[in-house]
């Protein structure tokens, strides 16, 4: 079953500005998927019209069967959101947060308990819960509201860029329990500007620009259309002259260093026999990029140039 | 079932956020209408002697209770749900299959809620200054009831409407306060000349004002059933209008 169908929708704001221009979109139940773009692509607009804060011009969409307009109640039912900004009373307890949002589910007060409980058990939040949330730290914040969009067990949870401005360790922490949650059978999908995460997270993706989804595939083919992988090469001694060998694009950065693009047919194994050959010595090497960002910025760009009115 | 739940939990999240801040929500009432027994009925009235055959302080006593209703059940509705918009929390009642109904009905509840408590607060204060006897329990209670319900329900519009905080004090400031003022809580609209009588009779706090002083003490200036009707009609209309907007997501939805 399909976890979010998507159909021909569309969003025109009372100030003219067409922020989605009919985008079509399924998401599986179980998947773990990535919805990506640049500020301003409409991934927001998305979200919204499907957590119901923004009404859509035209087109359809389903959750788990359900459709939002003639379904409503079952469909948003099936669905928790996570916000890119804290929405919650500011004044209210963690634990209270929690509670007023299962009852706005019409969960009964001894069901909305017990899942209070085990969703801030969850989040490492339970010795929070009598804490005014204002008093919280940013990382905690964010928990809080995971915690209050798992707290009716939803079946499709989305987050809108939930690890924005929180420092790496609560973000690995959150990555831990998003894998969780998917693990336990919650279809995820995640918004993102840190696109390691989304490639490390995620098995499916759909990338927005300009209200268009301009790529829609899973992750593995989508990274397998990288044909050339760019390595940095820290070397031990300096180079006066370039080295040339066929196949490789190799340039000098500095003394040290050189920028090598790496063809995924060829491998490194040949590039360093030359390199001993040539009596090259290299310490070290990184990967220049991240892999997914080369592709979004492709993909970006040549949306950019299709579109350009 | 389940809106029922929701009904419930907005309800009683209303009533704590009052109860919570009741130096701010009960006590300024209590004090500023303690102040207006004291001065105007007790002071000054003891000078201007009976009005309609009553004493000028039991004449204004239902007028004083029924002006802090309206003035609470408005107020709390309005502060509190623009400040759901203003903190984006109204995101929590949107994302949940919550009716728009049931967002109304409870909003509106916590309004009525608290302005009948400051109204039961102003009236336990008046009789340290008045000796009431109820006229007609029934007249005095409904008349309270709906008129809570009215004023919370122009608040919800207001707080839908508005998109600063100055929004949400000009209509309390500049149309509510006037037009009770203006409702006959100090005067009879008898004591007026003919035309301001007339102008008086555009007031529609005056019917609720006149149709409750007639549950307290037995005197209106108006007539009772066409008091009730003003005051159910524009119920049924502020309903209608605070769901339509719901219904189109003005002031909450892009």
């Amino acid at each position: 079953m399909n976890a979010l169908s998507i159909r021909n929708l569309r969003k025109t704001y009372n100030n003219g500005f067409e922020a989605l221009k009919g985008i079509d979109l399924t998401v599986e139940e179980g998947d773990f998927f990535a919805l990506l773009g640049p500020n301003g692509a409409g991934k927001s607009t998305a979200i919204g019209i499907i957590s119901s804060l923004v009404n859509e011009s035209s087109g359809s969409i389903s959750i788990f069967g359900h459709d939002l307009k003639t379904d409503r109640s079952k469909a948003k039912s099936c669905l928790g959101m996570v916000p890119q900004e804290i929405n919650f009373n500011q004044f209210d307890t963690v634990k209270s947060i929690v509670i007023n949002q299962a009852g706005y589910y019409g969960m009964p007060r001894k069901l909305a308990l017990e899942s209070a409980e085990r969703c801030l058990k969850q989040m490492d939040l339970w010795d929070k819960r009598d804490t005014v949330s204002r008093r919280l730290s940013g990382g905690m914040k964010r928990r809080v509201m995971i915690a209050r969009a798992m707290v009716h067990q939803p079946k499709l949870l989305i987050l809108d860029e939930p690890t924005a401005g929180v420092d790496i360790e609560i973000r690995r922490s959150m990555w831990k329990m998003m894998q969780e949650l998917n693990e336990q059978g919650t279809t995820i999908i995640l918004t993102t500007h840190y696109l390691e995460e989304a490639e490390s997270l995620c098995r499916n993706i759909a990338i927005i620009d300009q209200g268009r989804i301009v790529e829609n595939s899973d992750m593995a083919s989508l990274l397998s259309r990288m044909h050339i992988d760019h390595f940095v090469f820290d070397l031990a001694e300096p180079l006066s002259i370039v080295p040339v060998i066929e196949g490789y694009q190799i340039e000098r950065i500095a003394d040290k260093v050189l920028n090598v693009g790496v063809p995924k047919e060829m491998g490194l194994n040949q590039l360093f026999k030359q390199l001993s050959e040539l009596n090259i010595k290299v310490i070290s090497l990184k990967n220049k990029s991240n892999r997914l960002e080369q592709l979004f910025m492709d993909l970006i760009d040549s949306s950019s140039s299709v579109y350009k009115p | 079932m389940k809106n029922s739940i929701a009904l419930k939990t907005i309800v009683t999240k209303e009533i704590f956020r009052f109860i919570r801040i009741w130096p701010q929500t009960l006590l300024p009432p209590a004090i500023t209408t303690a102040l207006y027994f004291l001065i105007f009925g007790k002071l000054i009235g003891a000078r201007i002697g009976d009005v309609n055959g009553s004493s000028y302080m039991d004449y204004i006593v239902p007028g004083i209770i029924l002006m802090s209703v309206i003035s609470q059940s408005y107020a709390n509705v309005v502060s509190s749900f623009y400040s759901t918009k203003f903190q984006r929390n109204i995101e929590e009642l949107l994302v949940a299959p919550v009716p728009n109904w049931v967002i109304l009905a409870g909003y509106v509840s916590g309004g009525v809620i608290r302005g009948l408590l400051v109204g039961m607060v102003v009236t336990l204060i008046s009789l340290i200054f008045a000796d009431i006897v109820v006229n007609n329990v029934l007249i005095t209670l409904s008349m309270a009831l709906l008129t809570a319900t009215l004023f919370a329900l122009a608040g919800f519009i207001n707080a839908i409407l508005a998109e600063s905080f100055d929004d949400i004090s000009i209509i309390p400031n500049f149309v509510l306060t006037p037009l009770s003022y203006l409702g006959g809580v100090f005067y009879s609209v008898g004591m007026l000349p003919a035309i301001w009588q007339t102008i008086s009779k555009a007031n529609p706090i005056l019917y609720m004002i006149n149709a409750f002083r007639y549950g307290l003490i037995g005197i209106s200036d108006v007539n009772i059933e066409l008091a009730y009707l003003i005051t159910v009609g524009a119920i049924l209309c502020l309903t209608f209008m605070n769901l339509l907007l719901l219904h189109k997501g003005i002031g909450i939805k892009n």
